[in-house]
């Protein structure tokens, strides 16, 4: 991280000792105090520091339950249930977990939205991108997996439905399929086996992730911010230090996003699960209707939309993957939407196609809900593989302000773009 | 067809699910459930403790015939935040309970019963599911530890109304579909299924109480039925053999009898020599309905108070986060 320079300076001996052998507090003060943020940055930008948050908090929290968990297929359900009646403040621990898996979704939907709306998978950030596409795949799987755990009847039949999503590759090669559902499952059914397996890879997960965010960081602190104009950075006078200016805003976005994550917490922490979860687990009993949790319901959709077994794992699959290949699919050479009338169009249209899968996820698989899914499933893919590379092409994009600064301090102000540089001049 | 295609990818294991759709079918004619008042409604709602006293009287007077409460165990009774029975009181109780717990071995190797005390579950009368489905003739009598958080309502509105009424019941609190869904059905056991009469399309039409009065129309009782796309008739589900009509149970059939009804209950009496409360079936209904909501979900004082203490703090912290950034970014334009 050589890309910014560190002006750090030891106060004492034993820091200026402690440098010269690890100057880890060199390149801290460099890369998250006087890190250059671009000055126009809104409240949208706040959500990578919440999902840090996120993500220790899920660390912590579950660290502790594991503490107190039993991953067994008989005892499992009922050391939940011990959590949260007989571990002091269990009932708080276990409902900040379980609303902390959705809040962790509704920050990292809104983060990649932010990201698609502004264009920040741009040349030079493509990789950076990638890395937050592969953490939203092993988010998706820890959440999979973790809410196998309190082995409730949505558990067991979710863990059911999507491990034998993998028998449809038995269309392909005959038996391959059925071979890694066997795999994955240890045994000729979903057991305990399953449940305990689940349990390791739910505890080591989030240790990739952990690396991954290293590397998304890292990646972020060699291309720069992206930010509402897309504009490059070109003078110092277009950022600010991250600390305080960035720092101050963080929080104030962390803080409203907490009171939202504790009015779940406190006063509906079962309202984002399913009522069937508090029934223990049985094999025998099927739930009038499976469905995942809420943000895996786009998905789930897109699944149930085609009507073929392997068709709707390969678009579901798709449907995820789609996005490594994004900065690619944009022709555009203009980032942010904000000068892209019709891409900014298209960007609604698309939040409303993921909202309407949602809630057709939610639905049981009978019309009308199959044709509505069938069409905006054809709708999610159009944006990617039709909007994304055509209008790029056709759309005449607005006129962009020159420089970040002047499009802060605006054409009116009378003052020389480039002479209004200094960040403390008001 | 193109339907059975459709489910037939879904999955291997959902063979089951297929068996379901026509209970699902049969649910969505089920009695439209209202939601009711309750003393621990939404944000602000709180265990009334004298309900629970009364809840778990019924409790014990009904349920306790058939149902187990194996995750509540005596001393919860006294603890703050639900019915806070005195310790006396509550040690009385268990030695007294009709369903002795199991212990052992003891010196000799022998397992032995003995009465509960404090620190024991709340047992059903049965030893296992096998001996309790034995004497129901194959009906098991669930455990209602969870009743009140493992049951929902669903929602029966237009789709343009659904995420306004999500948005509505994140912004109130609403959480308490489980016990709006165990008190009607608690209350809406019918003495018969309600009476249909065929059209010339074979369709089911519900009938007139005169109509099905009249031998000569032929009416028919059905717990719930199926509607027929392709122009066959209609498929009526007759009660089973030993079931009881349910109007709120999905499917309508319920192998439970109808277990509360006006004065089945003795409440004390209060100071002006009246019952504390009504001796009506609703009344039981709506008091051992809270009980179980506090069985399910026993630290809901609790969190709602610490809740209200976190909200001030992060609100109170919100806004001067707010302030502090507006000062430092004062000097710069953003």
């Amino acid at each position: 991280m050589a890309h910014n320079e560190s002006s750090y300076q030891p106060k004492s001996r034993f820091a200026k000792w402690w440098d010269e052998r690890l100057p880890v507090a060199r390149m801290m003060h460099g890369q998250f105090v006087e890190f250059p943020t671009p000055r126009n940055l809104n409240y949208m930008w706040t959500f990578g520091g919440i999902l840090m948050f996120c993500l220790a908090a899920q660390i912590v929290t579950g660290v502790v339950l594991a503490m107190h968990f039993t991953p067994s297929a008989a005892e499992a359900f009922n050391s939940v249930q011990h959590i949260k009646r007989d571990v002091n403040y269990g009932w708080m621990i276990q409902a900040f977990h379980a609303v902390g898996a959705s809040m962790f979704f509704v920050a990292v939907y809104l983060h990649i939205f932010r990201g698609l709306y502004y264009g920040s998978y741009k040349a030079p950030r493509e990789v950076l991108w990638i890395l937050g596409v592969l953490i939203f795949l092993a988010m998706m799987a820890t959440a999979f997996l973790g809410y196998a755990l309190p082995w409730g009847q949505m558990s067991f039949w979710g863990v059911t439905v999507i491990t034998n999503l993998f028998s449809s590759l038995n269309e392909i090669i005959p038996g391959m399929g059925t071979g890694i559902v066997e795999w994955l499952w240890g045994g000729y059914a979903v057991t305990g086996v399953t449940l305990n397996r689940f349990f390791s890879l739910h505890y080591l997960l989030p240790f990739v992730i952990a690396g991954l965010v290293i590397l998304h960081i890292w990646a972020l602190h060699v291309a720069g911010q992206n930010n509402p104009t897309g504009l490059d950075v070109k003078a110092k006078s277009d950022t600010v230090p991250m600390y305080p200016f960035a720092i101050a805003k963080d929080a104030v976005g962390m803080f409203v996003f907490l009171l939202l994550f504790a009015w779940f917490v406190f006063f509906m922490p079962d309202y984002l699960g399913h009522a069937d979860n508090f029934t223990p687990a049985n094999p025998l009993v099927t739930p009038p209707h499976i469905v995942p949790e809420w943000y895996f319901l786009p998905f789930y959709a897109i699944l149930r939309a085609i009507p073929s077994k392997l068709g709707g794992v390969v678009a579901m699959v798709s449907a995820v993957l789609i996005l490594l290949f994004v900065p690619w699919l944009d022709t555009s050479r203009v980032r942010s939407a904000k000068y892209r009338p019709w891409y900014k169009l298209a960007f609604w249209a698309f939040v409303f196609t993921c909202v309407a899968l949602g809630w057709l996820g939610s639905k049981p698989a009978e019309q009308p809900y199959v044709f509505w899914s069938q069409f905006f499933t054809l709708a999610y893919f159009a944006f990617f593989l039709i909007a994304l590379p055509v209008l790029g092409l056709i759309e005449t994009p607005r006129t962009l302000p020159r420089s970040i600064s002047e499009s802060v301090l605006g054409s009116g102000s009378g003052m020389p773009v480039g002479a209004a540089a200094s960040p403390e001049k008001r | 067809m193109r339907n059975v295609t459709m489910r037939t990818y879904l999955l291997l294991a959902a063979l089951p699910l297929l068996a379901v759709q026509a209970v699902h079918a049969a649910a969505s004619e089920a009695a439209h459930i209202e939601r009711e008042e309750w003393s621990f409604s939404g944000i602000k709602g709180r265990y009334d403790k004298n309900q629970l006293q009364r809840g778990f009287q019924v409790y014990q007077a009904v349920c306790s015939n058939c149902h187990g409460l194996s995750r509540i165990y005596f001393r919860n009774l006294v603890q703050p935040g639900g019915p806070e029975f005195p310790e006396d009181a509550v040690k009385a109780l268990a030695a007294s309970w009709a369903n002795k717990i199991t212990d052992g071995p003891d010196d000799a190797g022998k397992m032995f019963e003995r009465a509960p005390r404090l620190p024991d579950p709340i047992r059903g009368p049965f030893k296992n599911e096998q001996e309790a489905r034995a004497t129901f003739n194959g009906a098991y009598p669930p455990d209602l530890s969870v009743m009140a958080k493992a049951r929902n309502l669903e929602y029966h509105g237009s789709w343009f109304g659904h995420p306004g009424s999500m948005l509505k019941d994140i912004a109130t609190g609403y959480q308490e579909g489980g016990a709006d869904y165990i008190h009607a059905l608690l209350v809406n056991y019918k003495d018969q299924p309600p009476a249909y009469l065929r059209d010339e399309m074979g369709k089911l039409i519900s009938a007139s109480d005169a109509d099905a009065a009249d031998k000569t129309k032929k009416a028919e009782r059905c717990v719930s039925i199926v509607h027929s796309e392709d122009g066959k008739p209609d498929t009526c589900n007759k009660l089973g053999e030993g079931m009881n009509y349910n109007a709120a149970f999905p499917g309508g059939q319920i192998a439970m009898v109808q277990p509360l009804g006006d004065g089945s209950v003795t409440y004390q009496n209060g100071p002006d020599g009246k019952p504390v409360a009504p001796l009506t079936m609703d009344q039981y209904s709506r008091d051992v309905t809270a009980f179980l909501m506090w069985t399910a979900d026993p630290s809901l004082n609790t969190r709602k108070s610490i809740g209200w203490q976190v909200m001030l703090y992060l609100l109170i912290t919100t806004v001067l986060l707010y302030l502090g950034k507006k000062r430092i970014w004062s000097k710069v334009e953003h």
